[in-house]
């Protein structure tokens, strides 16, 4: 996670130094497009058409638009699931398995109390979501806190464990007479509610006001500022009084709830069912994602749009030019290859 | 419980963990140098799929191997760009290094999905003839299981013998003090990586070109992770990752023989064993892990130009 | 060249370390050969350190060893050693010299850089002074005085600090913090404190010495909050504080003045102000925490730096400020708010002259206000100049208490370093 040192360094859209995040993202742009372009062009395809049924479909069109947000919607909540705890120095890369864990508790609550009307099912779901996430980034909060074990380690560990965890449920007890890798389909009064007649959920809400809240507690409040001290010094804010042990145990766990509260999201609000293996790596590019805002709240909406513009416009790409849909993680990733190297086409003048 | 089918078990657990010692060890002379490599995942599926692509091209499993081999060292000198050169997030270009796995070996292997293809030849250590034709199919194994534990011995010998393994580990101790002895740490995490990135591929390869013989996408199944954990579990020492890769991968044939003994017990939970092996070793050793793991793991070398 | 940081691998043993500066190893080599090499140098020169050894079970004084070890095998001959004693016992510094002794009669050219006066009197041939990046001074050592070293280092004489002895020195005022029969459990290379006895009364300053690594840090560490004590009780104004949270033992009164500031103190990204006010942030939170009072703790901050005739900018970054200015900036925060309890940990070490007595003179202030103060230090002269007791630490025990009036440099000395004689010289 980019320390205090490069946040302050590559300064973002906190309000300073636009000029040379927007020479960034450019170079970023230009870079990753012509790159796969010469992908799509060595496999034979034409890459101006694709490019043009890549952003014409997603921005092109109302629903194109819409899908990008409901692509979004995870994205948005996984990267403050990484954001948070990295304010304070923590590494969450485990945000994949407490996304698990939170759709599990989620499920297991909407299988339960299937006959609720929603107005409980939904705020209980939620509820049950973030407990999931929060308990699974328990072990690893208490371990980092008791100098045991650091972070990083402990929840990439329970990343790989969270899915088998999650299929041996589902395998055992849940699954529907049909079908053993999926649940029953969750009954309405579980499901998130949905916006005009597109897929967009509630979720979408949920994430933003969330990063919201976020910025205002980091800026205003005392936690926010004896979360930074910590994430500037641990051990001159420890000696200062700052108790740190509990923020990290209590800061990770909220982490988690809150990536909990992603999985919930997406499997009440997205898929309306539990299916084993949903996750196509949202929690990395959550990840990534708040690594490449460096954590910024307003960094973190606009790079969801964009990957979220990466990514659903690559399965209308599969549609046209017959290339798997694998191959848009190439795109993804070698935007994310120019960012992490940090080349920038257009330099600014003044030296910083 | 007959002897033959625990050697059954035996036989699949040396075959599944042989890919993943190679693997281990390719990730583990990655870190000696201070390098965590998390698109181990990327890069095995690169291997795997450009393995798969060139045997069945030419039709020689031996070429493949060599292909998946150069494809693993040269995808992880990706990594090395990121890392060493622009000094980027160790985390975050190796997940970015995963994607492009993800992507580049769908591409690579999408006209191969399914085939079959020519796998290495399994053969017998001679003077074990004498043994019946049961017992004899179960002890056939291809040259790269033959030679892993060698490998092993050969990677510890590097590491701990040689001039370059005493530099490699130095930089991954600590790279400004390598670089007051005179070595360019630069240099030396970029060989590492080539050489961790070869052995990863050689990983790959026996998993596709000896085991499954065939592509399928994501087909790696985590063991990027796996040998992550197991790095950690043999604390970076390539002789006892050959007992790490035996334990890890037994978990599978232990799977199988339970099941023949009628205990059941879910496969998902006996696939967690390893992750939660790992954390507990992990706080077993409890503050003096940081005495095994080389120092400046995951810290970006800034340099003194 | 031997700087003040040691280029040593923890991790790795003697020999592997001087076998990673070997000059022209062999692509395969021997590592016992090297070691063969190793213990026939450190028998000519008395550097007797154990090849096999890890670099992290070495005391310092070894470390250095291990050093110099590494510039003989590399045919140096010119040997550059940078503050060696900084580090270093009277025995290991009397040791030290011993081999240096051995090194020039060999036909070594050592350049010992320092600022200990008696060591450049004791062992140098010639002296250079350096100041302000010029030479001031080069002379034989003959025609040199500690005298007129220090006017060539500043340019004119530095007033001497002059002591000021506390009017507060009756016995009969109630201590403010005692420790009684504390014992700690040691943590990998903590060192376990042993049954301290320990009373520190109002408006005195009390001066903890040892050899660095002897239980400093963790007797302060065990006053401030961070370390519980295994056994005995801590108590300040009769509260029994040993299980209490660092937060609340600071806000009863205990300031923490450490001795690295950049890394214990402040974050270097933070405005100072923000560095003012996360130690006192119960003072200044409103709304349970959703707000914070900046126009008040600005003007407490500027009150007490008024006081201290500091002068900051409240709105740079921490780390913008120089060493010297952080300390100050350190003791103002801490001051501030008029505490009855000051842990000042290495106070002065690393800072110029300057500095260092403007930090003093702000501790005899509060202690002429009636705090009382922790002052651990090795700095000798510093401690017998403003201490009203000494206190010696060794092996995480109390070795002796002395007023500085009844004892010596060499009597401390001694006691600090405990009964083994470590090695002949």
């Amino acid at each position: 996670m980019p320390t205090e040192v490069e946040r302050r360094r590559r300064p973002l859209f906190g309000g300073l130094d636009l000029s040379g995040a927007l020479g960034r993202y450019a170079s970023m742009l230009v870079l990753a497009l012509g790159l796969f372009g010469l992908i799509i062009w060595i496999n034979g395809k034409n890459p101006i058409l694709s490019y043009r049924e890549l952003f014409g479909s997603t921005l092109g069109s109302w629903y194109g638009f819409s899908e990008v947000l409901v692509a979004m919607t995870p994205m948005l909540i996984t990267a403050l699931a990484v954001a948070l705890p990295s304010r304070i120095g923590l590494i969450n890369v485990g945000v994949e398995g407490q996304l698990y864990m939170g759709a599990c508790s989620a499920t297991w609550g909407a299988l339960t109390f299937s006959d609720a009307p929603a107005f409980i099912l939904l705020p209980l779901l939620t509820l049950l979501g973030m407990l999931g996430g929060a308990l699974w980034a328990l072990v690893p909060g208490l371990l980092r806190a008791m100098g045991l074990v650091n972070e990083t380690i402990t929840t990439l560990l329970l990343n790989s464990v969270a899915p088998k965890l999650v299929a041996f449920f589902v395998f055992g007890f849940w699954h529907s007479p049909m079908d053993t890798n999926k649940t029953p389909n969750f009954v309405p009064a579980a499901r998130l509610p949905t916006f005009f007649g597109t897929r967009i959920d509630f979720g979408l809400v949920i994430g933003l006001a969330l990063l919201t809240i976020f910025w205002l507690v980091m800026k205003y409040t005392r936690w926010g500022l004896e979360m930074r001290a910590i994430g500037g010094n641990p051990e001159a804010a420890l000696r200062n009084g700052v108790p740190l042990k509990a923020y990290i145990v209590g800061v990770l766990c909220a982490g988690g709830a809150i990536a909990g509260l992603a999985g919930m999201a997406q499997v009440s609000g997205y898929y309306g069912v539990l299916l084993t293996g949903f996750s196509r790596g949202v929690g990395f590019v959550g990840f990534l994602i708040s690594w490449l805002s460096f954590g910024d709240p307003l960094g973190i909406v606009l790079t969801s749009f964009l990957v979220a513009v990466i990514t659903t416009g690559g399965s209308m790409l599969q549609l046209t030019t017959a290339l798997p849909y694998a191959i848009i993680n190439i795109l993804l990733a070698v935007a994310l290859f120019v960012v992490l190297s940090g080349i920038n086409l257009f330099p600014k003048r003044k030296s910083a | 419980m007959t002897l033959l089918s625990i050697l059954g078990v035996i036989s699949s657990a040396i075959y599944s963990g042989t890919s993943l010692l190679y693997i281990t060890l390719g990730e583990i002379v990655d870190q000696r140098s201070g390098i965590v490599n998390l698109g181990l995942e990327g890069l095995l599926l690169i291997s795997g799929a450009t393995g798969v692509a060139v045997t069945s091209i030419t039709g020689n499993p031996f070429w493949g191997v060599l292909a998946a081999v150069a494809a693993g060292g040269l995808t992880n000198l990706i990594l090395g760009f990121l890392v060493v050169t622009r000094r980027g997030n160790q985390l975050a270009s190796g997940l970015a290094l995963m994607f492009f796995g993800f992507g580049a070996s769908a591409l690579i292997g999408k006209s191969h999905v399914g085939q079959k293809i020519n796998g290495l030849a399994r053969f017998t250590i001679p003077g074990l003839g004498s043994l019946s034709p049961r017992y004899l199919s179960l002890l056939q194994f291809d040259l790269l299981i033959y030679l892993s534990i060698p490998c092993a011995l050969l990677i510890w010998w590097l590491l701990f013998r040689t001039r370059w393994g005493l530099g490699v580990r130095a930089v991954g101790e600590n790279a400004d003090t390598a670089f007051a002895s005179g070595r360019n740490p630069r240099l030396i995490k970029y060989q590492a990586l080539f050489v961790g990135g070869m052995l990863a591929g050689l990983g790959a390869a026996h998993l596709t070109l000896a085991y499954t013989l065939n592509w399928t996408e994501f087909m790696m199944g985590g063991r990027g992770f796996i040998a992550v954990a197991l790095v950690i579990f043999s604390k970076w020492h390539p002789v006892r990752a050959i007992a790490g890769a035996l334990l890890f991968s037994g978990a599978v044939a232990f799977q199988l023989l339970l099941q023949a003994s009628g205990v059941s017990i879910s496969p998902f939970l006996l696939d967690t064993i390893p992750y939660i092996l790992t954390i507990l070793v992990l706080i077993a050793w409890g503050g003096t892990r940081k005495y095994s793991a080389p120092a400046s793991l995951g810290r970006v070398y800034m340099g003194t130009e | 060249m031997v700087f003040q940081t040691f280029n040593l691998i923890p991790a790795f043993t003697v020999a592997e370390n001087i076998a990673l500066f070997y000059p022209e190893l062999k692509e395969v080599f021997d590592i016992t050969q090297i070691s063969k090499q190793i213990e026939v140098l450190s028998e000519r020169y008395s550097l007797s350190v154990d090849p096999r050894a890890l670099v992290r079970d070495l005391s310092i004084g070894d470390q250095q060893k291990v050093e110099i070890l590494k510039l003989l095998i590399s045919d140096a001959r010119i040997l550059i050693l940078d503050e060696p004693t900084r580090v270093l016992v009277p025995h290991e510094i009397k040791a030290l010299f011993k081999i240096i002794d051995n090194l020039r009669a060999d036909g070594y050219a050592i350049v010992l850089i320092t600022h200990k006066m008696n060591e450049v009197m004791e062992i140098a041939d010639r002296v250079a002074v350096l100041r302000k990046g010029r030479l001031a001074g080069l002379l034989p050592i003959e025609d040199a005085s500690e005298g007129l070293l220090v006017e060539l280092m500043f340019g004119r004489k530095v007033a001497e600090f002059q002591g000021i002895k506390s009017a507060w020195v009756s016995v009969e005022v109630t201590p403010l913090l005692v420790l009684e029969a504390v014992s700690t459990q040691a943590q990998g290379t903590e060192v376990s404190l042993q049954n301290i006895n320990l009373n520190i009364r109002p408006g005195e300053i009390v001066g903890i010495t040892g050899v660095s690594g002897n239980g400093q840090r963790e007797l302060a560490d065990v006053v401030l909050g961070k370390l519980r004590p295994e056994s005995g009780a801590i108590t300040l104004n009769g509260e029994d504080i040993s299980r209490y949270s660092i937060g609340s033992i600071r806000s009863r009164g205990v300031a923490f003045i450490p001795e690295n500031p950049l890394w214990m103190a402040v974050a270097p990204f933070m405005t100072v102000l923000e560095n003012f006010t996360v130690p006192n942030i119960r003072r200044y939170a409103r709304l349970g925490g959703l707000r914070i009072d900046w126009q008040a703790a600005r003007r407490d901050y500027a009150h007490s730096m008024e006081a201290l005739e500091f002068e900051f900018p409240l709105l740079s970054p921490a780390r913008s400020l120089s060493g010297g200015n952080l300390q100050r900036m350190v003791i103002a925060r801490e001051l501030a708010h008029q505490p009855k309890m000051i842990i000042a940990s290495y106070l002065t070490s690393g800072l110029d002259v300057r500095s260092a007595i403007a930090g003093r003179m702000a501790l005899v202030q509060a202690r002429d206000q009636g705090a009382g103060v922790m002052l651990f230090s090795d700095d000798l002269d510093e401690l017998f100049a403003i201490s009203d007791r000494l206190i010696v630490l060794q092996g995480g025990r109390i070795m002796g208490e002395f007023k500085p009036a009844d004892t010596t440099f060499q009597e401390i000395g001694y006691l600090m370093t405990g009964s083994e004689a470590e090695h002949a010289y």
